[in-house]
């Protein structure tokens, strides 16, 4: 999944001016003029392949293995990065990762998904998939938040809670249900950007906030497209017409006014260009927080609540 | 034939009995232990087997009708909402598939909102039907429970919402998903004015709609056998490659995993929730429909409360009434005494924290 189909022939020039940049140091005068020309020709290609993305290929760019993951975002963004471990009841969890650190100065709590970047990673992290623990773990964060007076940022990027027999056994669907629930009560302000995957039940765990932003290739649906696909068509098959039929693009969901806004990816996506994009998210963060700190607590919880009834009824 | 359902249909029915359902004579094969059921008999036993005491479902109707003081409730009209906001099409439109749903159960959507008396406290139920599309929550149920919820906290009524539902609806895509904290907003809203929320968990309860309002319950009840979940049991195998026990996901296996208080048989269903709503909403036990009693509380089935409410459902036959006002009382009389118990044990806290 590092490549993405509809990238093939950028991939291959990319390659092939990567191979004349190795060897233009031997000779060749013409080599420096092919490689411009070459550079112009991927350029386009990404220009053209970049202004007509399908909601299919939003979802496999949304989650490309080199898209800035939540670690890269903590490294870029937040000074003195404090993680902080398990929900006091049963584990820690290492797909939902959360702490205390400095926004721009500014001490908060930020927690997310984390996927992972290689095979020991992912594992560990269990590909983003939280266990109920994780769910705990936020809520226990958002106490925190609210205790000290902290703002809180969330980073989505899962492909949902975790199917499995002990997730269930401990409450999957409680620890998710009161983690929404305990978004709605804490009164600092709560900002989320969803960074690439916001798959369904899990990822609005940690999304009920005042905020909600997504970047412009990332996705954010109620179920995957092969899920929705096997089940209204029968058939994984036609997870395309399913991506399409989902609005799940956050194109779509703006239009739906159920963010508040779109950060733009340089063209050629954040995998391309993790750091301009985890800049687009700081300065789009930073902004929101300049808004949000002068409100107060009533404030806050009172119009998150307006907020989140209004969907659907301003459409 | 809409108007017709819904104004003159009560009065027929309870004359020659419900028309979409089979006739008389037909039979049944319980699901569970396969015994044959005359179709009669089962009615009368709240759809529940003769032979093994398996819940089958129930409509809607005739669930609220056995809750209820005397069967009777209010109904309240859903409140309209965008649908098809996607114009979501697969291999059928979703427009066709609501109008199907619609045309087969005479509902607007997959949700009834119904208020009353119980145990006479109280109560605004928001009860789902499973068979509009699957129980699924779109923005029209999401938006009834709002609606519901607001009902309860106007007329300081306990709330109590009744899931039969495989999730969210897809078809509404994100609209759906958010269904999940606006469905949770109508809870905080109940919670707060110190109203009880009830939650009775029927088959099935799964997926966004039981990580949402159906597990923020004070008190989590569930029917016998239901399933209950997050994710469905094929999603789960698939992934841990592993056999789940047979009991997985039931009302009973989540009760020994601390997730619901009371596995409730349909019988027990109005007597247990009756006193619960009383110990919750009248402490003193001195309120007009108090049924503080020791022993045998037969009586609050019976003529509890006096029903202001214009008659929704149809009272059982007096055969099956018996029968479950003496389960009710033995099992009542079985649980006074494990109270008894519990509260002997620090009685003065309680106090000092009431007054
Ligand atoms: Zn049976």
């Amino acid at each position: 999944m590092s490549q993405l189909d509809f990238e093939k022939p950028i991939l291959e020039l990319e390659a092939k001016i990567a191979e004349l940049h190795h060897v233009s140091g031997d000779s060749a005068v013409n080599i420096a003029d092919e490689i411009t020309r070459m550079q112009t020709k991927a350029s386009r290609l990404l220009q053209q392949a970049y202004s007509k993305l399908t909601p299919a290929q939003k979802v496999q760019i949304a989650r490309h293995q080199q898209r800035p993951h939540f670690c890269d975002y903590i490294s870029a963004l937040i000074e003195d990065f404090t993680p902080l471990a398990g929900d006091r009841n049963f584990a820690e969890d290492h797909a939902l990762i959360g702490g205390l650190g400095r926004f721009q100065g500014q001490s908060c709590i930020i927690m997310g998904q984390e996927k992972g970047h290689d095979t020991q990673s992912r594992i560990k992290h269990n590909f983003g998939m939280a266990r109920p623990e994780g769910y705990r773990k936020a809520q226990r964060l958002m106490k925190m938040a609210s205790q000290f007076q902290l703002p809180i940022i969330t980073l989505v990027d899962t492909a949902g809670a975790y199917p499995g027999m002990g997730a269930e056994e401990r409450g999957q669907s409680e620890a998710i249900a009161k983690s929404i629930e305990t978004c709605l009560r804490t009164d600092v302000p709560i900002i989320t950007v969803i960074i690439g995957e916001g798959g369904s039940g899990g990822a609005i765990a940690i999304a009920v906030a005042d905020r909600i932003y997504m970047l412009e290739h990332s996705i954010y649906s109620v179920i995957s497209p092969e899920g929705c696909a096997s089940i209204l068509w029968r058939s994984g098959d036609y997870a395309k017409d399913a991506a399409t039929a989902l609005k799940l693009t956050a194109q779509d969901l703006k239009q739906l006014k159920l963010i508040d806004g779109i950060i733009p990816e340089p063209t050629g996506g954040a995998h391309r260009y993790q750091e301009e994009t985890i800049h687009n998210v700081e300065r789009t963060i930073q902004k929101a927080m300049k808004d949000l700190m002068p409100w107060d607590k009533e404030k806050l919880l009172k119009s998150r609540r307006e907020k989140f009834l209004a969907f659907g009824r301003n459409i | 034939m809409n108007w017709l359902t819904d104004i003159i249909r009560p009065r027929i029915r309870s004359i020659v009995g419900d028309q979409k359902e089979v006739p008389d004579n037909l039979w049944h094969k319980c699901p569970s232990c396969e015994g044959m059921l005359f179709h009669r008999d089962l009615q009368d036993n709240m759809n529940v087997c003769t032979h093994c005491g398996h819940h089958l479902r129930i409509t809607v109707k005739e669930r609220l009708a056995i809750m209820f003081d005397d069967g009777r409730y209010e109904t309240i009209d859903l409140p309209k909402v965008a649908y098809d906001p996607l114009k979501f099409k697969d291999r059928k439109k979703y427009s066709d598939r609501l109008k199907d749903s619609q045309n087969k159960t005479g509902l607007k959507d997959a949700m009834t909102i119904a208020k009353g008396t119980i145990g006479g406290q109280n109560v605004v139920i928001a009860a789902f039907n499973f068979s509009f599309m699957g129980g699924s929550m779109g923005a029209g149920v999401g938006e009834a429970i709002v609606r519901a919820a607001k009902e309860a906290v106007k007329t300081k009524s306990a709330f109590i919402t009744i899931p039969a539902s495989g999730g969210a609806r897809m078809q509404e895509g994100m609209l759906s998903l958010v269904q999940m904290p606006r469905s949770i907003i109508a809870v905080e809203m109940v919670k707060e004015e110190g109203l009880p929320y009830i939650v009775l968990l029927t088959d099935p309860t799964t997926g966004g709609v039981s990580a949402s309002f159906a597990m923020l319950g004070d008190i989590h009840l569930a029917e016998p056998g239901s399933t209950i979940g997050f994710a469905g049991r094929r999603v789960i195998e698939e992934t841990v490659r592993e056999t789940l026990p047979d009991d997985f996901q039931t009302a009973e296996y989540l009760q020994e995993h601390g997730i619901v208080d009371v596995v409730v048989k349909r019988a027990d269903l109005r007597e247990t929730l009756g006193r619960m709503l009383n110990l919750l909403m009248d402490p003193q036990g001195d309120s007009a429909g108090g049924t503080k009693k020791k022993g045998s509380n037969a009586k609050v089935n019976g003529k509890a409360a006096p029903a202001k409410t214009s008659s929704g459902g149809k009272n059982k036959s007096p055969a099956a009434k018996a029968t479950k006002q003496i389960q009710a009382a033995q099992s009542a009389a079985k649980s006074a005494k494990k109270n008894k118990k519990k509260s002997a044990k620090k009685p003065a806290a309680k106090k000092v924290a009431k007054a």
